[in-house]
């Protein structure tokens, strides 16, 4: 099995769907010849030119929406937003266009546009280009979400995104992009609503999303060394959400700890932990916990952000409140 | 555009425009310098060869004169007054930094000093200073509200509606506009179907004035016009300065995309810093101080910088709410 970094995997995903399907290309800002801000696209415009890999101006309005436009008419356009922080911008022509047209028509439309956007704090880029928003998009009905967190899961994920009939924002985690793992031969799709079970354990569930993911499995790791064992489940797709694979967890072992990057309150976490006290409240064993951003923007002097966004010391202190209730 | 005789300044105004060009240029070169060697974080912005530009537009304005800046910031922060210690300190993420260590590099404030903040978004502070001069004319105070931006920006949404909106309501704007041609790596040829950005203030029925930004006596010429139109309550002015940016986007930039031997030629040609000491006729014992003199700033505030005062983690818990 080949070994490919996330980044290569998000292009390889993208390189194979154009090569197949005419209806697919790309619009974003400095995507072509620069291959992105993060280089995820580098390469493509030398082999699918600048008709399908276009450069745009910086309207993130205009570029969801020309998504949005193109995919009505039957294309699977996948738009690449610079930083999550300026889908700010998109937010109207994503959130009041695309989740809504096929709703608002009775059914007639489909909007099949695939947004891929990518953040993250841990750089000190300041408070405008570190925010973690997936849970703002998640509050939207008519749109998907999906966070990968492997290679593995982005180039699959990625596919279903750009072959689903509905409009799915796509978060990368900026610091993920390097890391390198294993992948099948060929392109596997990877359904929506299926969580991955990262690694298997008996006392504590930590559901855990984007960067938080390998936090948490090197905060296994060292849980097991002190007689804990963790169990890991990435939902990969927030919306739908796989919340089967979630509770049956949790009811194994009667423990829960809800991990992500972006601030704790009114986060996805808080959602898993509704849903967890409703379908397994009589398993619980201790209360579920959050373990999440400040709830302050980001900071920049590093120690300061270091402050803000969670790490391991604190994901392992809530394992251990979690298991220390009984 | 016709300017006026009384605007021409006199040499030694320009040799002190000079001094601060090369500051900024001193300085941006010691952040280079200091980034690739492991002291700051982040995402660095330079303005190398767009000196002339802050200089000459912001020696016209008084100190309660207000801007909003950009990502590549540094160049206005100092033209505003702000010290390079202050700007340096922020860049090594100190208390004693002009946005006490909260901020960095694109997000540099000096209100003191009317500086109304750098912004990491692109577009993101024109409509700020549509309602900051719009304050100013309502209260009827005779002071004028300034927007840099890139050419990049003129393709956002806030940029014309800034524009419409300021013009509608004949607030006492300038819109600097620095078009340095390219946005990030995207030349202007390839982001917008027009090569007259004026055609866009045009639109809007606002007045532009066209400059070269690598002349800081003809961007001072055309600044101190802009800025008397705007003050006088005639609305706001669109002021087009044509610069380059004489180096990468971003500190560490490979610039893929620029074509061979494209920055040298531009560093030769239109480089406003020997422009301006050659019409000064600056010898090289005049020169040689004025080095000196910069590079003592520029060392002595890594230094005060370095010796700051680091944050604790938990001050990041402040300053969320007034
Ligand atoms: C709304 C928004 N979109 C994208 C970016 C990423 N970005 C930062 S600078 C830049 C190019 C800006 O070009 P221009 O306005 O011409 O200014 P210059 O960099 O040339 O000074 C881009 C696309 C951003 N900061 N904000």
């Amino acid at each position: 099995m080949p070994e490919i970094t996330y980044r290569e995997a998000v292009r390889d995903c993208l390189a194979e769907a154009m090569r197949s399907d005419p209806d697919v290309f790309l619009m974003g800002e400095d995507i072509a010849e620069m291959g992105g801000s993060m280089g995820v696209t580098h390469g493509l415009v030398d082999e699918f030119g600048k008709e399908r890999v276009r450069n745009t101006p910086i309207s993130e309005a205009a570029i969801a929406g020309a998504g949005v436009g193109a995919a009505i008419q039957g294309m699977r356009p996948v738009v690449e937003i610079m930083y999550q922080d300026f889908i700010t911008l998109s937010m109207e022509q994503i959130v009041l266009q695309a989740a809504k047209h096929r709703y608002m028509s009775g059914g007639q439309i489909k909007v099949p546009l695939t947004v891929r956007t990518q953040g993250g704090a841990g750089w000190s880029p300041g408070a405008q280009h570190a925010e973690q928003l997936e849970g703002w998009l998640c509050h939207v009905p008519g749109l998907k979400v999906a966070f990968p967190s492997t290679p593995e899961d982005a180039r699959g994920l990625l596919w279903s995104s750009i072959y689903d009939d509905n409009t799915v924002v796509f978060f990368e985690h900026r610091t993920l992009y390097p890391i390198k793992a294993e992948v099948s031969d060929t392109l596997e799709p990877i359904e929506f609503g299926k969580a991955r079970v990262h690694r298997e354990g008996s006392d504590v569930t930590i559901v855990a999303i984007g960067r938080l993911v390998h936090v948490a499995l090197r905060v296994a790791e060292q849980a097991a060394e002190e007689g804990i064992s963790v169990e890991i489940v990435d939902p990969r797709t927030l919306l739908p959400l796989d919340e089967d694979s979630i509770v049956n967890s949790v009811m194994k072992t009667n423990r829960c700890v809800v991990t992500h990057e972006a601030v704790t309150r009114m986060g996805f976490g808080a959602e898993i932990a509704a849903i967890v006290q409703e379908k397994a409240f009589d398993y619980l064993d201790a209360p579920i916990e959050r373990v999440g951003s400040r709830f302050t923007p980001i900071p920049f002097a590093p120690v300061m952000e270091e402050y803000v966004i969670p790490h391991e010391e604190d994901l392992m202190a809530a394992v251990k409140r979690t298991v220390a209730r009984g | 555009m016709k300017l006026e005789e009384a605007t021409r300044l006199s040499g030694e105004t320009l040799l002190s425009f000079l001094e601060e060009m090369l500051l900024i240029r001193r300085f941006e070169e010691k952040v280079e310098e200091r980034f690739r060697a492991g002291d700051l974080s982040g995402f660095l912005h330079v303005a190398l060869g767009q000196e002339a530009v802050a200089v000459g537009v912001c020696r016209t304005l008084e100190t309660d004169d207000v801007i909003a800046s950009t990502h590549r910031a540094h160049h206005h922060c100092l033209a505003k007054g702000m010290t390079a210690n202050a700007l340096m300190a922020e860049l090594y993420g100190k208390v004693e930094g002009c946005s006490g260590g909260y901020g960095g590099s694109m997000h540099l404030y000096d209100l003191a000093n009317g500086n109304l903040g750098a912004n990491a978004v692109v577009g993101g502070g024109l409509p700020g200073i549509v309602g900051a001069a719009l304050a100013f004319k309502m209260r009827r105070q005779p002071r004028v509200a300034v927007a840099f931006f890139g050419d990049g920006a003129t393709n956002t949404g806030s940029f014309h509606e800034s524009l419409n909106l300021g013009q509608l309501w004949t607030v006492p704007a300038v819109f600097v506009c620095e078009n340095n041609h390219y946005a990030e790596s995207t030349p202007s040829r390839d982001h917008m179907p027009i090569a007259d950005l004026t055609r866009r203030a045009e639109a809007f029925g606002m007045r532009s004035i066209v400059v070269d930004g690598q002349d800081v006596e003809a961007v001072h010429a055309a600044a101190t016009e802009a800025v008397a139109h705007a003050r006088a309550g005639n609305g706001p002015v669109f002021l087009l300065a044509n610069t380059y940016r004489l180096t990468g986007h971003y500190v560490g930039d490979p610039q893929v995309y620029r074509p061979k031997g494209e920055q040298r030629d531009l560093r030769a040609t239109q480089d406003p810093i020997p422009r301006l000491r050659e019409l000064l006729g600056v010898d090289e014992d005049s020169w040689s101080a004025l080095e000196t003199k910069v590079a003592a700033t520029v060392e002595a505030s890594v230094e005060f910088a370095k010796n700051g005062t680091d944050r604790l983690p938990e001050d990041a818990l402040l300053n969320v709410y007034a």
